[in-house]
């Protein structure tokens, strides 16, 4: 299926709030299967590309298509049957505080397939939990008592839980130790593969940009200023992308991913 | 892709289960059904399957791990994800361990009492630790925040008058036109004055305003401790030597002291207007008249017992919003809880003392 349409395709996005231009004439494509990282500074308005592509955030104007299907302006039952064909991990988890880690991940189960028994959807909750590199003790805790790491692993194992074609990730190694982030790489990595993802990656991480991303796209200067792989960004003479790869940290991360040998 | 058909055989040998096309989610339901309907030994031919998700592998995989089934003509992709799949096989429980009933509702009876009791003892705490920073306040007058006083005044005081004075004015319409309608009986109308008067001055004016106050600005303090307290305001605070007692709790227990015997004194204000306007246009008593009767029958002492009564209320208020936003840990649920605990705990303690002065000045005789 490669090679035909974009599976997320972003043309003339603006989005502002009061006066503060956020997007401006923003495009973007995004190909079935790859994992594609965007990076940008502060405030260029990441999380805002990534709540315009699901809906959540309605632009001034541009389009919008996810799976084909033009996301603005949709009845929310039409939207419904695109909901259910991506996971989405928001950058604090936002897992329901009143219903337990395995309830959370049998929620969009429930939503879409009321007629799965219990005991199947009790064990397909525990295997999504065990995917994610939760502990089995953790599926009966409540979200406030899980520390930083488990409330991302829960988070994921919700976005996954309709094993979605899509999967958005909103920052999902911040605030986790190098090892567990190393982790959470890999475990993205293996699982887009398994499961023929296409996974949108906003993130922070070099290493994470190094080791799992096809593509990169740069947000700067209110729009995606460059899309492509990382030897092909460092051949463009934009002074926040040479900064941002070259800087020192950038030269670690790829240090560290030659190393390795990309996964 | 094409409905997925699927064929089952069963003989004396056991059962071949062959699904066709797509094994995921969207068929669990009836996958798992068919497969059910099965007898052993069961033997699952995937040579027609096109597309299977984890759920679908997780279907198989459960399967052959209870029954013993044999799984056959498994792509390489299938393959790897029925791997997967049994790689992840820790069960988990998915509701927290519940103990019997009698249990819980004894453990929950013995939580609230000692929930009650540390409240108690907190609050003791809490209440010392102010006295603590007034009194280091007397000492070094100067650490005095002047300007965080004047601008609670303004949200405790000022921004309450407009909502006060219009719930006072209706109390005062209500309680005469109540008043008058039972009076008429005994042709005693004229007496709604003294009851107007004298319920509000010395009871209903200060103990609505203390009610609304709580309402207000208590819940308003709880949430925005609570809140400072969740982003670590409070915790930056302390290391960098600021005492949160003084910066944060104080300014809010001098607005709330000091503003609401102004406020009561407001809302009887208001009151008796209603009241006056209700008797002139029901039972013709021009409003000179009914100043007149005011001044001879509420005695002084009856608007001393309302004003004495009002900062007590206004620091009870203060204490308890502030005290349980400090208590706010965790979650930001808790500062919804504690918000609410906040105003029924600080209206509770105002009714109860009222009560207690109720029976105070009685006793002293300023009937």
């Amino acid at each position: 299926m490669t090679g035909a349409k974009p599976i997320i395709e972003v043309r003339g996005l603006r989005n502002s709030f009061g006066e503060q231009v956020v997007h401006e004439n923003l495009d973007l494509s995004v190909r079935r299967g790859e994992i594609l990282g965007v990076v940008g500074g502060s405030g260029t308005g990441k999380s805002v590309l990534m709540r315009s592509i699901i809906g959540l955030q309605k632009p001034d104007e541009g389009e919008v298509e996810v799976l084909g299907e033009n996301m603005i302006d949709r009845a929310e039952d039409e939207a419904k049957s695109i909901r259910r064909r991506w996971g989405i991990l928001f950058q604090n988890g936002a897992l329901f505080s009143t219903l337990t880690v395995a309830e959370n991940v049998e929620v969009p189960i429930r939503e879409y397939f009321p007629y799965l028994r219990p005991p199947l959807l009790d064990e397909i909750a525990s295997y999504k939990i065990a995917m994610t590199g939760l502990p089995p003790d953790a599926g009966p805790k409540f979200p406030s008592e899980l520390s930083g790491g488990m409330t991302k692993r829960a988070g994921l194992a919700r976005a996954l839980a309709l094993d979605p074609e899509l999967l958005f990730l909103d920052e999902p190694t911040s605030g986790l130790d190098p090892i567990a982030a190393a982790g959470f790489d890999e475990l993205i990595r293996s699982l887009q593969k398994q499961l023929d993802l296409t996974v949108f990656l906003i993130t922070h991480d070099l290493d994470s940009l190094y080791a799992i991303c096809d593509r990169v796209a740069v947000l700067a200067d209110h729009r995606v200023i460059a899309v492509g792989t990382i030897p092909e960004l460092l051949a463009l003479d934009h002074p926040w992308i040479q900064e941002y790869f070259n800087g020192p940290r950038g030269r670690a991360a790829e240090a560290t991913a030659e190393e390795h040998g990309k996964a | 892709m094409a409905e997925p058909r699927r064929t089952a055989g069963a003989n004396t040998d056991g059962a071949t289960y062959a699904p066709a096309g797509a094994l995921t989610i969207t068929r669990a339901a009836t996958t798992q059904r068919e497969i059910d309907g099965l007898p052993d030994p069961l033997t699952i031919d995937l040579s027609r399957v096109e597309r299977m998700d984890t759920v679908g592998a997780w279907i198989l995989y459960r399967t052959k791990r209870d029954r013993g089934a044999k799984i056959v003509g498994a792509g390489e992709t299938e393959a790897s994800l029925l791997e997967q799949v049994s790689e992840y096989d820790v069960p988990s429980r998915v509701r927290p361990e519940q103990r019997p009933a009698l249990e819980r509702v004894l453990a929950e009876l013995g939580g609230w009492v000692a929930d009650a009791g540390l409240t108690f003892v907190g609050l003791l705490g809490f209440f010392g630790s102010t006295l603590i920073g007034f009194g280091n306040l007397i000492r070094r007058p100067r650490r005095f925040r002047v300007n965080a006083v004047v601008q609670r005044f303004d949200v405790v005081g000022v921004r309450a008058l407009g909502i006060i004075g219009l719930m006072s004015f209706l109390i005062g319409i209500v309680v005469g036109q109540q008043g008058a309608v039972q009076l008429e009986q005994f042709g005693a109308e004229v007496y709604t004055i003294n009851l107007i008067g004298r319920i509000t001055v010395r009871e209903l004016g200060v103990l609505m305003t203390a009610i609304m106050v709580a309402g207000r600005s208590g819940s308003a303090f709880a949430a925005q401790i609570g809140t400072m307290k969740l982003t670590e305001e409070i915790d930056a605070m302390r290391t960098i030597g600021v005492s949160p007692i003084e910066a944060l709790v104080i300014p809010r227990m001098t607005a709330a002291v000091l503003m609401m015997p102004l406020l009561a004194f407001w809302a009887i204000l208001m009151s008796l207007l209603g009241g006056g306007i209700f008797v002139w246009l029901e039972l013709g008593i021009p409003p000179l008249t009914y100043i007149q009767r005011l001044q001879e029958v509420i005695p002084p002492t009856d608007l001393w017992i309302g004003l004495i009564k009002a900062p007590v209320f206004g620091f009870i208020i203060a204490l308890a919003g502030c005290f349980q936003g400090m208590l706010v840990e965790g979650t930001s649920e808790q500062v919804g809880a504690r918000t609410t605990t906040a105003v029924v705990q600080s209206i509770f303690l105002v009714i109860v003392l009222d009560a207690v002065f109720a029976v105070f000045f009685t006793s002293v005789g300023w009937k």
